[in-house]
């Protein structure tokens, strides 16, 4: 293989002279065509542009790339091209690359926006999605109203379908999660309280804690995870399939059909998850206390018993009811928002668990603020 | 058949994405029994016109009447009522994933007849047959090839014998005799129930086949450039991309230019 060559002269008729000469291959190293532009920006620029091609070896698109760079610059300076001097296959070539003419405004200029533009664009883009959550919670509403009366169509195996995947599918995951979290706090009550003399008390941080707080938190950033995600991503997906489009056109409302049960699923099994979590932290914490302490079982349980009141028990199962229902919304309507591709699936399946765990966390606080206020 | 009146008619419809309009001011009439064919280069707007047409997607002005009826100035509640006669397959069959064959047609049955379950299956089994798929009613949407996808789309379009099927590209993907099949089923539809039928498509022997009236939409013009029947277009309309895009851009020999649709 020859290196590729590229040099100009200017003929006596005024016309430029491009010579080519060895393998125009892409994988060679091509030379580039500062040359020729330099050449047609003199003032007196060519009357045209010639080729010379005898000691031209073998080419192929590196040689096509270079010639349609040339052509372009030819014809923004308004300087004829002939192409005679070309082999045959590549003008054929490129009168196929130029027969169709470029479609007016098909072409994307990489916009590079300023700094301003950008945060205004972003805050645009933020209110825009905000009222899309908003409108989305409206038709939510009226489609639990059509759902109390009894007037939404839906798949009642489908309904069923979900309660299994957000509830005993969701045990396994569950039962690790809160009795590892159950064992950490024990340990750390331990630790602390026993300098006190007061280790029994590890009871009641644990089966509190548990109860109130980290078995409802816990469960429901699991299930934003594990369920929201894959909510987004079925009816993103359905989306993408025009299966929403075909619900529409059978007069079927995709918020009944697909979002309201699910959110009904997981509004039910989140409370009975979070209060299956509290035992499993219980036992685990239980497990540590046993071990480290000085206590026997019946003393730990009775601590633990006297430790959680009813109220505990309701506060932290009315978070989870509330949990549920914010993770499948953040779901659903993600996946309801989604866009007509792959990789937008991806996007709204992100957005959903992000979306559902900043909802349970501001939710998780407000809720806090709010018991406090009440004595709860 | 013979009498031939105005069943749909869309006037100075223009549909666009918010500011990017796809189509502009397209006048048309389709008469009940019409095989009508929506035609024209990829990305011209097909699709998006037949959105505009079944209530998926609101035109930025311009009306559809069926019957005589406006569409889209209608209330929600008559848009239903009208949607009702409709069926539609869409570009890739659009099942539902989560149901089987047999569901996905009954579920319109279910929500619109009170036929008994037993009833119920068997016009879906019924349907399944109709388009060739003759056992396949417990099988999933992903157990299917895509042509299958297809035809068991166009059995779920047809479920409520709709007065009106919708078509978006039905024999894309499909090989030549599938193809052939589902153009003399559409062929049948409107023989045997007097079916009004639409249909997206490029493949210009189904264009020929079934077509006996249509319309050209061009990208570069964002209107339509014809409405007609098909045949007519391309021997004799004045308009050379609409020939060359019937002829297969035979019509302007040797200049490439004009023959490869944009
Ligand atoms: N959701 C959308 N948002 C913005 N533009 C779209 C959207 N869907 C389609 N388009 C544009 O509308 C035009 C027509 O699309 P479509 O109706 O799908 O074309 P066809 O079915 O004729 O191939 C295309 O240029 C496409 O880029
Ligand atoms: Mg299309």
């Amino acid at each position: 293989m020859t290196a590729a060559t590229l040099t100009c002269r200017r003929s006596d008729d005024d016309s430029l002279i491009i010579t080519l000469s060895g393998d125009w291959l892409l994988r060679g190293d091509l030379p580039g065509i500062e040359a020729v532009l330099q050449e047609m920006n003199q003032p007196a620029k060519p009357s045209s542009i010639d080729f010379e091609t005898a000691d031209l070896g073998g080419w192929d698109t590196g040689l096509l790339t270079t010639l349609i760079a040339v052509h372009r610059g030819a014809n923004d300076r308004e300087i004829t091209v002939h192409e005679s001097g070309l082999p045959e296959g590549a003008r054929s070539l490129l009168a196929l690359a130029f027969a169709v003419k470029e479609r007016e405004g098909a072409r994307r200029a990489p916009v590079k926006l300023p700094l301003l533009a950008r945060v205004g664009q972003t805050t645009g883009e933020a209110l825009v999605s905000a009222r899309e959550l908003l409108t989305f919670t409206g038709e939510l509403v009226l489609s639990s109203y059509r759902f109390a009366t009894g007037t939404a169509t839906y798949l009642r195996s489908d309904l069923a379908q979900h309660i299994q995947e957000a509830g005993a599918e969701a045990l396994p995951i569950t039962t690790l999660i809160t009795f590892l979290i159950g064992m950490i706090f024990a340990f750390v009550g331990v630790m602390q309280l026993q300098q006190f003399g007061a280790g029994i008390y590890t009871a009641d941080l644990v089966a509190i804690a548990m109860v109130r707080e980290m078995a409802p938190i816990m469960t429901a950033i699991l299930m934003a995870g594990r369920t929201g995600a894959s909510y987004a991503a079925q009816i993103g997906t359905m989306k993408v399939n025009e299966e929403i489009d075909a619900l529409t056109t059978l007069g079927l409302n995709p918020i009944d059909f697909l979002v309201t049960p699910r959110v009904i699923a997981l509004l039910l099994m989140m409370p009975l998850l979070s209060l299956y979590g509290s035992a499993m932290g219980i036992l685990g914490g239980m497990g540590v206390g046993l071990v480290m302490l000085d206590v026997g079982l019946m003393q730990y349980v009775q601590q633990t018993v006297e430790a959680v009141e009813q109220t505990d028990l309701w506060s932290g199962l009315f978070k989870s009811v509330v949990f549920g229902v914010l993770v499948a919304m953040a779901g659903c309507q993600q996946g309801m928002a989604c866009g007509d591709s792959a990789l937008a699936v991806g996007q709204s399946t992100t957005k959903a668990v992000v979306m559902g765990i900043v909802l349970i966390v501001i939710s998780a606080s407000v809720l806090t603020i709010i018991y406090i206020n009440l004595d709860i | 058949m013979v009498d031939t009146q105005p069943q749909i008619t869309a006037r100075d419809l223009t549909i666009a994405f918010g500011d990017f309009v796809v189509q502009r001011d397209l006048n048309f009439t389709i008469n009940r029994g019409d095989v009508f064919i929506i035609m024209g280069g990829s990305g011209c707007g097909k699709s998006t016109l037949l959105k505009a047409m079944i209530g998926l997607k609101r035109p930025a002005s311009g009306e559809v009447y069926y019957d005589g009826e406006p569409f889209w100035a209608s209330s929600e509640r008559e848009r239903e009522d009208t949607k009702r006669k409709f069926g539609t397959l869409f570009q890739a069959g659009a099942l539902w994933s989560s149901m089987t064959l047999a569901e996905n047609i009954s579920l319109a049955l279910k929500q619109y007849t009170d036929l008994s379950n037993a009833q119920i299956r068997e016009v879906a089994a019924y349907k399944l047959m109709l388009v060739g798929l003759t056992g396949f009613e417990d099988y999933y949407p992903s157990e299917i090839s895509g042509g299958m996808k297809k035809r068991a789309g166009l059995a779920r379009a047809m479920a409520l014998d709709p007065e009106i099927l919708f078509f978006d590209e039905p024999s894309a993907g499909l090989d030549p005799l599938s193809a052939k099949r589902l153009d003399d089923l559409i062929l049948e539809l409107r023989d045997s129930l007097d079916t009004t039928v639409v249909v997206v498509t490029h493949e210009l022997a189904s264009i020929f086949s079934i077509g006996n009236n249509s319309v050209f939409l061009d990208p570069e013009t964002k209107t339509q450039l014809a409405t007609g029947d098909p045949r007519k277009l391309r021997d004799h309309h004045p308009d050379l991309a609409v020939r060359n895009f019937l002829q297969r851009g035979a019509a302007l020999e040797g200049d490439p230019a004009e023959a490869i649709p944009a």
